[in-house]
């Protein structure tokens, strides 16, 4: 049986980061499993610029940025299996996958970094009213047609959700001569990042309905009408307040999930961003098995996903020579304000110089204090004036800040 | 005075510009550019697609090299509906010169091999 140090699963931007940084840190034995016919994940039909100013201090659009990790394969040891599935795996890290060329295949991995990714909410599940007619479809798969396959698949168009995906579509379908109406979003603000509701909606005055959402989607076979409302606080109709939008198609960009069948069928221990929990080497609650990304959770910069993936593949290769300590773990803690933190748990020992904790918001913020504790010590107090949830934030301690932790916990404090 | 949001990176910092041209609200000397472009000839960088004969792909993603005046975009766009280009071709390839007269070269964002 074939035999590798580590073996990454997805050659997305995750996993490429994650194969390179493993192959740096001085393991040879790599394989890239990708599904795809090429390398680069969602990074290929992302075609806008926006990526990299954080790794590359550039704007580059999503395949230049994969372009630069693929250039970089060409000069290492690292295999690369694409057009190929992985349907399972053992908690001995046996991995099972199989493609054309070769059939079903059984392969040894020391270790396995999940860089899978996430995919897209349907609109089954956001219980979409109205039937099931062609011309729904989500943002992301609306943008694999036309950036990929070259289809516009609509000419009057309605989005629902400000995602950032659903965002740049909606400038995307504008330039190649679709008529956006409208953006509903649900939430009185915006999950999108700000620069994208100026480029993309205000550069052609596409507005945004904040604090609506469609109510019923009309016509026979395809969609003929979209009617919108607006919702009260507690996301109920405010019946008289709908308006009716003559369209063909309707985008959803209602969130992005985590996509870890394979980890949930192992028995990783998963957390509330639907990815595994992990500890400061994004090593998951099985030895060897690490995860980053957005398989781990769903990032809205793909520098900082690459950035952790690095750290991942880091990990993998400490793990592979058996560098790792087996200290204590220290938990980290969302508390008021926080939706999760990122790792979930940290082992001293294992940290050379610094830990970033990365986190969301519950609810936009003004005017607060992200406070980092230690029960009732403050490590840290950090001012911000503006907090957004569709805004990952980042802060990162060094050791001698962690001296003597006992617990970790990150909080919003308001005046 | 008029209030911008920088979209010059992630931050999306809230600009101020007043009549006498003085920026406030931007973070780094980024904002201060982008804010005094866009009040006299807003610029962007255009990204699209355009036909490729090839064995592995059938649309190339093309950027415009520097970002170009917002009014020539759709000019630009309709001319690359009749583009097509042949593999192979690398990643920063320039395509067309001068596209459209914008000022900017047209260039491959992918390498397409065969």
């Amino acid at each position: 049986m074939q035999e590798y140090e580590v073996v990454v699963i997805g050659g997305g931007s995750a996993g490429l980061a994650a194969a390179l940084s493993a192959y740096e840190n001085g393991l040879n034995k790599i394989l890239i499993i990708e599904k795809n016919s090429s390398l680069g994940g969602i990074l290929n039909q992302c075609i806008h610029t926006g990526f990299g100013i954080h790794v590359f201090n550039e704007q580059l659009s999503g395949p230049e940025y994969a372009q630069r990790f693929i250039d970089k394969l060409d000069n290492t040891s690292i295999e690369i299996k694409l057009n190929s599935y992985v349907t399972k795996i053992d908690k001995d890290k046996t991995i099972y996958y199989s493609n054309d060329a070769e059939g079903f295949q059984v392969i040894k991995a020391k270790s396995i970094i999940m860089a899978t990714g996430c995919i897209e909410r349907t609109p089954g599940a956001i219980k979409l009213e109205g039937e099931r007619l062609s011309g729904i479809l989500t943002a992301g798969l609306a943008q694999r047609y036309l950036n990929i396959e070259g289809y516009l698949v609509g000419k009057k168009v309605f989005i629902l959700g400000s995602g950032d995906i659903g965002l740049i579509m909606a400038r995307r379908m504008t330039l190649e001569g679709a008529k956006v109406l409208g953006v509903a979003e649900i939430m009185p603000y915006s999950n999108g990042l700000r620069r994208n509701i100026a480029q993309c909606l205000e550069d052609f005055n596409i507005p945004l309905y904040l604090s609506h959402t469609v109510k019923e989607v009309k016509g026979k076979d395809h969609v003929e009408q979209v009617v919108i409302c607006q919702v009260d606080e507690n996301k109920n109709y405010i019946l008289g307040s709908e308006k009716t939008f003559d369209v063909d198609t309707l985008i959803l960009s209602v969130g992005l999930l985590p996509y870890n069948n394979v980890l949930e069928d192992l028995g990783v221990q998963m957390s509330s961003t639907k990815g595994a929990v992990v500890d400061e080497n994004y090593q998951t609650s099985i030895e060897g098995i690490f995860a980053c990304g957005n398989a781990l959770h769903v990032h809205d910069l793909v520098d900082y996903v690459t950035k952790e993936a690095m750290q991942a593949g880091l990990g993998a290769s400490r793990y592979v020579k058996g560098l790792l300590k087996h200290g204590k773990y220290i938990e980290t803690k969302n508390k008021n304000g926080i939706n999760y933190v990122v790792p979930q748990k940290f082992c001293l020992q294992n940290i050379d110089k610094e830990i970033m904790f990365k986190f969301r918001v519950t609810k936009p913020f003004q005017n607060v204090k992200i406070l980092i504790q230690d029960g009732d010590r403050t490590i840290k107090s950090i001012k911000k004036m503006f907090l957004l949830p569709s805004e990952m934030e980042n802060i990162s301690l060094n050791l001698s800040e962690l001296k003597d932790c006992k617990s970790l916990s990150i909080e919003i404090m308001e005046d | 005075m008029k209030n911008l949001t920088c979209i010059e990176c992630p931050r999306g910092c809230n600009l101020t510009i007043d009549d006498n041209l003085k920026v406030t609200g931007n973070f780094c000397i980024r904002g201060q550019k982008y804010a005094l472009d866009e009040i006299s000839n807003p610029k962007r960088v255009v990204t699209s697609t355009i036909k490729i004969k090839s064995l592995e792909v059938v649309r190339l993603p093309v950027k415009t090299s520097m970002p170009i005046s917002k009014k020539l975009m759709f000019t630009i766009l309709k001319y690359l509906d009749n583009i097509q280009i042949e593999a192979p071709i690398k990643c920063g390839d320039v395509i067309i010169k001068n596209i459209c007269d914008s000022g900017a070269n047209l260039i491959a964002t992918r390498t397409i091999l065969k």
